[in-house]
């Protein structure tokens, strides 16, 4: 098990192979379809990104609404492949930790060797086990999307295992080609 | 004659609403612990560990078991000597309304397909009411998460394909699925009847118990065959390999058309919720 910190420096990201089970702890971001959206949306007219992409880890999830006394609700992931179209656009751009469940495609393979990024994945539908991993949560950008928007989370020990590495590992193996 | 108040059905559907995102009910829990003993694969067990604490840690802090708190989706049914001086998909509506408001739960429902703008309250349920004989009120609810719900399928086969063909479409659905439906699944399967016919049984088909058989043998049959094939794929926890790719798989099977074979699979995430309250 390795403990990692976020934001994580280009030597870490590269040292990452597929089936490393990791710690995450420190800053990671949300955001999913329609934040994805709005985030390729600003990246074509030339805006700024919700959050600096560079070291930056973006996590795939929707949460449930936080109880009083409670940082967040139930914060599992959601399934990656959809951010697949997105993702295109915002590797180039910086952004090159994700993290959700799932596998993705094959456009989103080559692309992701091509831009030296990782892909990690988390056990889907344990939200409420996730949510004591958190602890604190703040709206970051797009507060109109509700559950949906982008998310500053501070984590501990956050579990998570390398899908896919930069070097083309594959932890799915032949299951999703 | 079963009169029942609106405020008593608004406030019984919203408690088993709350409750079924919270409480995962036992026989599901039964289930994923025997698939935590016979796992042999490490990370399987890990995973089936990790969905086994979470569902304890959910009932106990009353957090929602998974973040996806479904589309609300009723089958009720409607005595013939219950009386009801109200409308009851409106009554559903508000009870479904207030525990997704009230119960923290996610509002995961937009408008229309293409505008995806949100309705705030998680309505309006999907909602399937059958007449019945009697003075009882039977609502059975489950919360549907979008990731397996998304990963489910149908296919018009022909009498020729029959119990090999049916083997063969259901087994692809969930080999192409991969991780994505969050397996281990539980496999709602409709076979005959129409092509609406086929999808609504295979639905209700999820709603069975889970440690239920079929009562028609030709159904069981089918349940014991697709739950070998399935667990034989090695799709297993989450996508990543293993022995446990499905909980159960449940048949529901309806009288059909000389030249029609349709075949349904819903597919269910391991979070496997429904709840019931007959008034």
């Amino acid at each position: 098990m390795l403990r990692l910190t976020l934001p994580m420096n280009e030597a870490t990201r590269l040292s990452l192979r597929a089936g490393d089970r990791l710690l995450l702890s420190g800053v990671i971001y949300t955001g999913r379809d329609a934040a994805h959206q709005r985030m390729v949306d600003a990246l074509q007219k030339h805006e700024n990104p919700p959050f600096s992409y560079d070291g930056s880890l973006i996590y795939y999830t929707g949460p449930s609404p936080a109880k009083p006394g409670r940082p967040i609700g139930a914060c599992g992931p959601t399934s990656s492949y959809r951010m697949d179209p997105f993702a295109l656009a915002l590797m180039p751009a910086g952004l090159r930790i994700m993290l959700g469940k799932g596998p993705r495609g094959k456009a989103f393979r080559d692309a992701l060797v091509k831009q030296a990024a990782v892909y990690l994945v988390v056990t889907g539908g344990i939200g409420a086990l996730l949510s004591k991993r958190v602890l604190s949560a703040a709206t970051v950008a797009y507060p109109d999307l509700g559950a949906e928007a982008v998310y500053r989370l501070e984590v501990v020990d956050f579990p998570a295992v390398v899908a896919y590495d930069a070097v083309g590992g594959n932890l799915y193996g032949d299951l999703d080609d | 004659m079963n009169k029942i108040a609106r405020d008593r059905l608004v406030a019984e559907v919203a408690r088993i609403v709350e409750e079924a995102n919270i409480d995962l009910d036992g026989k599901a829990v039964a289930c994923l612990k025997a698939a935590l003993r016979n796992e042999r694969n490490e990370l399987a067990q890990g995973i089936l560990a990790e969905i086994v604490e979470n569902q304890e840690i959910a009932r106990n802090e009353r957090i929602p078991i998974c973040q996806d708190t479904g589309v609300a989706v009723f089958f009720v049914e409607l005595g013939n000597e219950v009386f009801l001086d109200f409308n009851l998909e409106a009554a559903l509506n508000e009870a479904v309304a207030t525990a997704y408001t009230k119960g923290y739960l996610r509002k995961s429902i937009v408008r229309h397909p293409l505008d995806r703008v949100n309705t705030k309250d998680n309505t309006p349920a999907v909602i399937h009411v059958r007449p019945v004989m009697g003075s009882t009120l039977r609502i059975r609810f489950a919360p549907k998460g979008a990731g397996s719900e998304n990963m489910s399928a149908i296919a018009m086969l022909t009498p020729a394909d029959g119990f090999a063909g049916i083997v063969r479409f259901v087994v692809d659905v969930v080999r192409r699925a991969g991780g994505k439906p969050c397996p281990p699944i539980v496999l709602g399967v409709g076979i005959g009847g129409t092509f609406e016919k086929a999808a609504l049984i295979a639905k209700e088909a999820l709603l069975r118990e889970l440690d239920d058989e079929a009562m028609n043998p030709r159904d069981r049959e089918l349940e014991q065959a697709l739950y070998q094939a399935v667990n034989a794929t090695n799709v297993g926890p989450m996508g990543l390999s293993g022995d446990t790719t499905c909980l159960a798989v449940k048949v529901n099977s309806y009288p059909c058309h000389i030249a029609s074979l349709p075949v349904a699979v819903n597919i269910q995430c391991h979070a496997a919720r429904h709840k019931e309250v007959i008034l």
